[in-house]
C-alpha cells in the first residue's frame, strides 16, 4: 500500500488563528456572506481552506436541505405512533428501515442526480444508481432492486434522444453490472424537462432486523476506516456547485465535475461489505456520495461519541496533485467508510484481501466532541462535527402563491377551445383511444425498460409493464415487498397540494393493485429555485400535501431526497413530487399481474369516474393544461386498496390494473396487451349510472379506480365484499381470448395487433 | 426460519432429493452475478450446489461445474478475457479436457469465458443493436446428446430469458461449417435474432458434448411465478439433464 | 487510400474503470512492470482522395465533438496514415 504526502503550503488551524485577514473564496464556493461570517463565529477565527471546504459543500441546499428542513419536518410531526408501528429506523439516517415481519426488514429510499446527468448522461445517470445502492448497503442491507422514474424533454427535441441513450444506458450499464434487477419507474416526456431531466434512482434492500447498521462511529479508539476506489479529482465543487446553483455548461473546470462510475468495483464492494457485516466485523459504516469525506467524517463523528481524529495522508489518491481540500470534497464514487474495534482489524483487513479491494486507516474515534483532521502531523480542520453536519443554516424563504394560479385553474379542459370536437362517434372514440396509446406518456416503455436486467437474483415476481414491482424476500414462505413510484408534474403544476396527495394515491394504488399492503413512502421532491417564492410555495404546498395524505392513509415517509434549482434560465419544471410507496406480501405467489389472460372471466371496474379531465393525458395531447387535477380521495383510496389486498389473498382476481394517466381507455388497452388476450365491454351502465358521457368514461382520469378479472366462481364472493364496503363495481365485460381484439360493444372493436402496433412504435422510431 | 441470505448459502442441499448426491461446483468470480441464480436452479433440479472461488487452486469434490452470467472483472477488457486467467479456470480446463471429461455450462459471461479459454470455440462481439436487451427468449434443442440437454427432446422449443450486452456470437465460416457438420450447434434462436448471432446460434458445445454454452439464462426459468410468462420452467432441464446423467452413471 | 488515425483518451483526472481492471490482472499473469493502464479508443476515418488541410481539420473538429466526448475525454493525436 502506498502513501502518498504532498508538500503544499498547509493553511493549518494555527496559521488560520494568525492570519484572521487572510481573502478566501468562500463565494466562489457557494457559501453567502452571512453563511461564511457563521462560521468564523463558529471557529473564533477564520476558517482554513479545509475547513471552508468542509462547511461549503456540508452547507451546500444539497447536503443542508437549508431551504427545505423547515418544511419536511411536517413528515416527522405528522406521524402518528400508529403509523411508525413498523419503522424500525426513520428519516435521518441513510435509509429508512421497514419491519416486514417475521424478523425481515427491508430499506428503500429514492434520491435525485438529474444535474449530473444532463451534464454527462451516461455517467451522471450510472453515479445515480451507484450513490443509491451505496446508500442501502450502508444500512446493513442486500440490495434487491433498482427503479429509476425518469423524466425527459420533448420526444422530438432534438436534444432529448442524446439524453434518453446516455441516461437509459447509465442505468442498464451501471445497473445491470451490479446484478440488481430493476423492476420498475417511469419515464414521461414534457418540453418542461427540456433543459432539465429529472433522473430519480430508487434502490431497495432487504436485511435481517439485528443487521441494521448506522451511521455512527462510537467507541473510544475504534479504528476509522476507508476503503473501495481511489480518491480523485471527481466533481469537486460537484455537490455545492451543481446542484445548488443553476447549471452553466460552459464554465470551464480545473477539477472533473463528472464523476465517472465504476460499477464493477461496486459489485465487489457490496459483496465484501456483505461479508464484513455478516462477520460483524463494523461497529458503524457510512458512504461517501455528496461531499465525499467531508461529509462521512462529520455525519459518522457527530452521530456517534462525537469526536474523531484523522491523518488525512493516509487516503489513497488515484491524483496525488489533490491538495487537502480537494481530497475532503472529492465525490469519487464506489468508497465507503466504517469503523472497526482494534480486535476486529485483521479480520477486516482479510475480507479486504479476499475481495481485492483496497482500504486505509485514516484515523480514531475520540470523545473530544472536536473532528480534528491533520495534514502530516499538522492540524488543518478542528470543529465541531455537529455544527457541520447537522446545525447548518436553516432558511424560511418567502413564498407566495403564484397570481397567475387563479386563472389557470378557471381554464378548465371541458367547454375549452382546445376540447371543441371532443371525439364522439364510435370511429372518432376508436381513433382517440388509438392516439391516446400511440402518445409519447402512454406509449411503450420496452424500449427503456428492455435494456435493464430484470432477472437477476430470480426473486422478481413482477415487473414493469405491471402496476408496481413485486421481489420476493424469502424463499420459503415467499414473503416479498411490492414498490411503485409515481408523480405527475401536471396535476402538481395546477394544484401542489393535490399534486402531492395525488401521486402518493397512485403509488398506493399501484401497490395496493399488485396485492400488497402500503407500508411505508420515500420521496425524491424535485423543484425549482427554492430562491423564486412560487416556486417555494409550489414546494411548501407539496410537502404539506404528502404529509398530510401521509397522515390519512397511515404510511410513514421514511426518508428521501430533495432536488431544488430545477430550472432553466427563470423558468422552474413543473413541481414534480416523485412518490415511492412500499408494501409488503405474505406470499408474493399471490401477486396480482396487471392484464388478463383467462377466457371468461368478468372484469370489473372498481370506483366511480367523475367529468376530471384537467391536467389529464389526453388535455394534454390537446395542448391543454388548465383547471384543477383530478381529487384525490384518500379515504376511497384506502377502501380500494384494501379491496384489491383482500381479493388478492383470498384468490378472488386473477388480474388487476389500476386507472391513472390515459383513465380507463389506457387501462383497458394495457391490460389486454400484457398477456395478448382480448375483451368485450360494454360501457353503456356504467355512463348511465355516473352521469358522463363515452368520452369522459374513457379518458377522464379519476382517481381511486382499478380494473379487475374475476373468476366466475369468485364473483359473487366478490361482489358481496365490495357492497359489503360500500364500493362503486360495476361489471363491465368479460375477457374474450378468441376475439384477439379490444371491442367495445356497440361502438368499436380495435384489434390487439393494432394497438400493439400503434403503442409499440413510439420510442423506436425516436430513438433507433 | 431460514437464516440470513445474505450471502447466499450456495450449499444448501435439497432435501430428500435422489439426486442430492450428485455435486455441482457454481463458480464465483469478481463480478459474478447469477451465481445465487445458477445454485438454486441446481438445488430446485434436485442436486447439490458447491460454492468455488475463482482463486482456488483446487476443484475439490465437484461432479460438475457452472459458470454463471455476470460481468467479471467488469468485462472491461473483453467479456471474460479476465477471468478466463483465473487459477481455478486452469483446473476446470484441465478436468473439462481429461478422460472424465467433467460436465462444464457456461452461461452469458461463462459462456464468454469458456470461448475465451478455447473450451469452445468462436467469440461474442456487441450485440448488433448496440444496446443490452432483456428479453424472453424462444431457443430450439438442435442437440439433445450433450450433458445438459438429454432431457430435453430434439427440436423442443423452450422460452427462457436473455440479457446482453455482448451476446453476438461470431465464428469464420469453416468453423461455422464444422459446428453445423458435427452437431455441436446445441441451441438455436427461434423467431427472432435477438443481436446478430451467425446462423441464429445461441449456444454451442465442444465435440465431446461435455462442455455447452450459450448466451441466454436457463437458471432464470425453473421456478413458476419468476421466470418468463405462462411457462416458467423451461430451463429446468438443463440442470436435471446432468444430475441425471451423473447418478446414472455411478 | 489515406486514413486519418485519431486517438482518444480519457482525460488523466478522469476515472478509468477499465484501465484499472487490466492493471489488476497484469501482475496474476507475471506480468509485474507496469504500474498503471489506461485504456483508449483508436478511430480510423477513411478519406478518398488526398487528406487536405481542410479534410484534416474537418477531421480534428469531429474529433473533438464526435468521436471524443470533452467532458471525460481527451484527443490526444491526430495522424495521417497512407495506405
Amino acid at each position: 500500500m502506498t502513501e502518498v504526502t504532498q508538500k503544499f503550503n498547509i493553511d493549518t488551524v494555527e496559521h488560520a488563528a494568525q492570519t484572521p485577514e487572510q481573502e478566501l473564496p468562500w463565494a466562489e464556493l457557494g457559501l453567502k456572506d452571512t453563511e461564511f461570517e457563521e462560521i468564523v463565529k463558529l471557529l473564533g477565527r477564520r476558517p482554513t481552506a479545509a475547513e471552508l471546504a468542509m462547511y461549503s459543500v456540508m452547507w451546500s441546499e444539497h447536503c443542508s436541505y437549508k431551504s427545505s428542513k423547515v418544511h419536511l419536518r411536517q413528515f416527522g410531526e405528522k406521524v402518528t405512533e400508529k403509523m411508525k408501528e413498523h419503522l424500525l429506523v426513520g428519516i435521518g439516517e441513510n435509509a429508512g428501515v421497514v419491519d416486514i415481519g417475521d424478523g425481515w426488514a427491508v430499506t428503500f429510499k429514492v434520491e435525485s442526480h438529474n444535474h449530473p446527468s444532463f451534464v454527462e448522461p451516461y455517467q451522471g445517470a450510472a453515479t445515480g444508481v451507484g450513490g443509491i445502492v451505496r446508500d442501502i448497503i450502508s444500512m446493513g442491507a442486500r440490495p434487491v432492486a433498482v427503479m429509476d422514474p425518469l423524466r425527459f424533454g420533448a420526444i422530438d427535441h432534438p436534444d432529448t434522444a442524446r439524453l434518453v441513450h446516455g441516461i437509459v444506458s447509465g442505468i442498464g450499464g451501471y445497473g445491470n453490472s451490479l446484478g440488481l434487477p430493476n423492476i420498475g419507474g417511469e419515464v414521461v416526456f414534457d418540453s418542461v424537462y427540456q433543459g432539465n431531466p429529472l433522473v430519480n434512482a430508487l434502490a431497495v434492500g432487504v436485511l435481517r432486523h439485528e443487521d441494521i447498521r448506522l451511521a455512527n462511529a462510537s467507541g473510544v479508539g475504534n479504528k476509522v476506516v476507508l476503503f473501495g476506489a481511489r480518491t480523485g479529482g471527481d466533481g469537486i465543487g460537484g455537490a455545492s456547485v451543481l446542484a445548488s446553483e443553476s447549471f452553466d455548461a460552459t464554465k470551464p473546470s480545473k477539477r472533473p465535475a463528472v464523476q465517472v462510475g465504476d460499477p464493477f468495483a461496486e459489485k465487489v464492494l457490496i459483496e465484501c461489505c456483505l461479508e464484513l457485516f455478516k462477520a460483524s466485523v463494523v461497529e458503524g459504516i457510512q458512504d461517501l456520495g455528496a461531499a465525499g469525506i467531508s461529509c462521512a467524517t462529520s455525519e459518522l463523528a457527530s452521530n456517534g461519541d462525537g469526536g474523531m481524529h484523522v491523518e488525512l495522508t493516509k487516503v489513497l489518491l488515484r491524483d496525488p496533485s489533490l491538495t487537502p481540500g480537494e481530497i475532503l470534497m472529492s465525490e469519487s464514487q464506489e468508497r465507503m467508510m466504517a469503523v472497526v474495534t482494534p480486535e476486529n482489524v485483521a479480520a477486516f483487513e482479510a475480507i479486504m484481501d479476499k475481495w481485492a479491494v483496497e482500504y486505509s486507516w485514516l484515523g480514531e474515534v475520540t470523545d473530544t466532541g472536536r473532528l480534528v483532521i491533520e495534514w502530516d502531523g499538522e492540524k488543518i480542520v478542528d470543529v465541531d462535527p455537529r455544527t457541520v453536519a447537522h446545525e447548518g443554516p436553516v432558511y424560511n424563504r418567502p413564498y407566495n402563491r403564484p397570481e397567475w394560479l387563479d386563472s389557470i385553474q378557471a381554464d378548465s379542459f371541458t367547454g375549452s377551445v382546445q376540447d371543441a370536437g371532443r371525439p364522439q362517434t364510435p370511429e372518432e372514440l376508436a381513433a382517440a383511444v388509438v392516439e391516446l396509446i400511440s402518445s409519447p406518456n402512454m406509449a411503450s416503455k420496452d424500449w427503456v425498460t428492455n435494456q435493464y436486467d430484470r432477472y437477476v437474483q430470480g426473486n422478481t415476481a413482477l415487473a414493469f409493464p405491471d402496476d408496481a414491482g413485486v421481489v420476493r424476500v424469502d424463499e420459503e414462505t415467499g414473503l416479498g415487498v411490492s414498490i411503485s413510484t409515481d408523480a405527475n408534474g401536471r396535476y402538481s403544476y395546477l394544484d401542489p397540494y393535490e399534486g402531492a396527495r395525488l401521486a402518493l394515491a397512485e403509488a398506493y394504488r399501484n401497490v395496493a393493485t399488485s396485492g400488497a399492503k402500503p407500508l411505508a413512502v420515500t420521496d425524491c421532491l424535485n423543484f425549482g429555485s427554492p430562491e423564486d417564492p412560487e416556486v417555494m410555495w409550489q414546494f411548501a404546498e407539496s410537502v404539506r400535501g404528502l404529509a398530510d395524505g401521509c397522515q390519512e392513509l397511515g404510511v410513514p415517509v421514511t426518508g428521501g431526497n430533495v432536488s431544488l434549482y430545477n430550472q432553466t434560465g427563470g423558468v422552474a419544471i413543473h413541481p414534480t413530487p416523485v412518490v415511492g410507496v412500499l408494501g409488503v406480501f405474505d406470499d408474493v405467489a399471490r401477486r396480482t399481474p396487471s392484464g388478463w389472460a383467462e377466457d371468461g372471466q368478468a372484469i370489473y371496474l372498481l370506483g366511480t369516474t367523475r367529468d376530471e379531465l384537467g391536467g389529464s393525458e389526453w388535455a394534454n395531447l390537446r395542448g391543454h393544461l388548465g383547471g384543477k387535477p383530478p381529487v384525490a380521495d384518500l379515504a376511497a383510496e384506502k377502501a380500494l386498496g384494501e379491496i384489491l389486498v383482500n381479493a388478492s389473498r383470498d384468490g378472488m382476481i386473477d388480474a388487476a390494473h389500476d386507472l391513472s394517466e390515459g383513465g380507463l381507455a389506457a387501462a383497458l388497452v394495457e391490460a389486454s396487451l400484457r398477456f395478448n388476450t382480448g375483451a368485450r365491454i360494454g360501457l353503456d351502465e356504467l355512463c348511465e349510472r355516473d352521469g358522463i358521457d363515452l368520452f369522459t368514461a374513457l379518458f377522464s382520469e379519476s382517481q381511486a379506480r382499478a380494473l379487475v378479472a374475476v373468476p366466475r366462481s369468485e364473483e359473487i364472493r366478490f361482489t358481496d365484499m365490495c357492497t359489503a364496503r360500500g364500493f362503486a363495481h360495476l361489471r363491465i365485460g368479460v375477457v374474450d381470448a378468441a376475439s384477439e381484439a379490444l371491442d367495445v360493444q356497440g361502438r368499436f372493436s380495435l384489434p390487439l395487433a393494432q394497438l400493439r402496433e400503434a403503442n409499440d412504435a413510439v420510442l423506436p422510431k425516436y430513438f433507433d | 426460519m431460514t437464516e440470513t441470505p445474505l450471502i447466499g448459502d450456495l450449499a444448501a442441499p435439497a432435501a430428500g432429493s435422489a439426486l442430492s448426491g450428485a455435486r455441482i461446483g457454481v463458480v464465483t468470480f469478481p463480478g459474478t452475478l447469477d451465481d445465487r441464480d445458477a445454485a438454486r436452479a441446481v438445488r430446485l433440479a434436485g442436486g447439490t450446489a458447491v460454492p468455488l472461488w475463482h482463486a482456488a487452486t483446487e476443484l475439490g469434490d465437484v461432479d460438475a461445474v457452472v459458470i454463471p452470467g455476470g460481468f467479471s472483472y467488469g468485462d472491461y477488457l473483453r467479456a471474460g478475457a479476465i477471468a478466463r486467467f483465473a487459477p481455478l479456470m486452469d483446473k476446470i480446463i484441465d478436468a473439462a479436457k481429461s478422460d472424465a471429461k467433467l460436465p462444464v455450462l457456461g452461461i452469458c459471461n461463462g459462456f464468454q469465458i469458456l470461448t475465451e479459454s478455447h473450451l469452445l470455440p468462436g467469440s461474442m462481439i456487441k450485440n448488433d443493436h448496440l444496446k443490452f436487451l432483456c428479453r424472453d427468449q424462444v431457443l430450439r434443442i438442435e442437440n439433445n446428446t450433450t450433458a445438459w440437454t438429454s432431457d430435453y427432446a430434439a427440436g423442443q422449443e423452450i422460452t427462457v430469458p436473455l440479457k446482453n450486452q455482448d451476446g453476438q456470437f461470431i465464428a469464420d465460416e469453416k468453423t461455422l461449417d464444422a459446428l453445423e457438420a458435427e452437431g455441436r450447434v446445441v441451441f438455436r434462436y427461434v423467431g427472432f435474432n435477438p443481436n446478430g448471432s451467425r446462423r441464429d446460434i445461441a449456444g454451442i458445445s465442444n465435440a465431446a458434448g461435455n462442455v455447452v454454452g450459450l448466451m441466454p439464462h436457463p437458471e432464470h426459468a425453473v421456478e413458476a411465478g419468476y421466470g418468463p410468462a405462462h411457462t416458467g420452467t423451461d430451463g429446468l432441464g438443463f440442470f436435471t439433464s446432468v444430475l441425471n446423467k451423473l447418478v446414472g452413471g455411478k | 487510400m489515406p486514413r486519418i488515425v485519431v486517438d482518444v483518451m480519457p482525460k488523466p483526472e478522469i476515472l478509468d474503470p477499465q484501465g484499472k481492471a487490466i492493471v489488476g490482472a497484469l501482475p496474476r499473469l507475471g506480468f509485474t512492470s507496469f504500474s498503471a493502464v489506461r485504456q483508449g479508443k483508436r478511430f480510423e476515418l477513411t478519406v478518398d482522395g488526398e487528406v487536405t488541410d481542410e479534410i484534416l481539420a474537418q477531421a480534428r473538429n469531429a474529433a473533438e465533438t464526435l468521436l471524443s466526448n470533452p467532458v471525460i475525454e481527451d484527443v490526444v493525436n491526430i495522424e495521417v496514415v497512407e495506405g
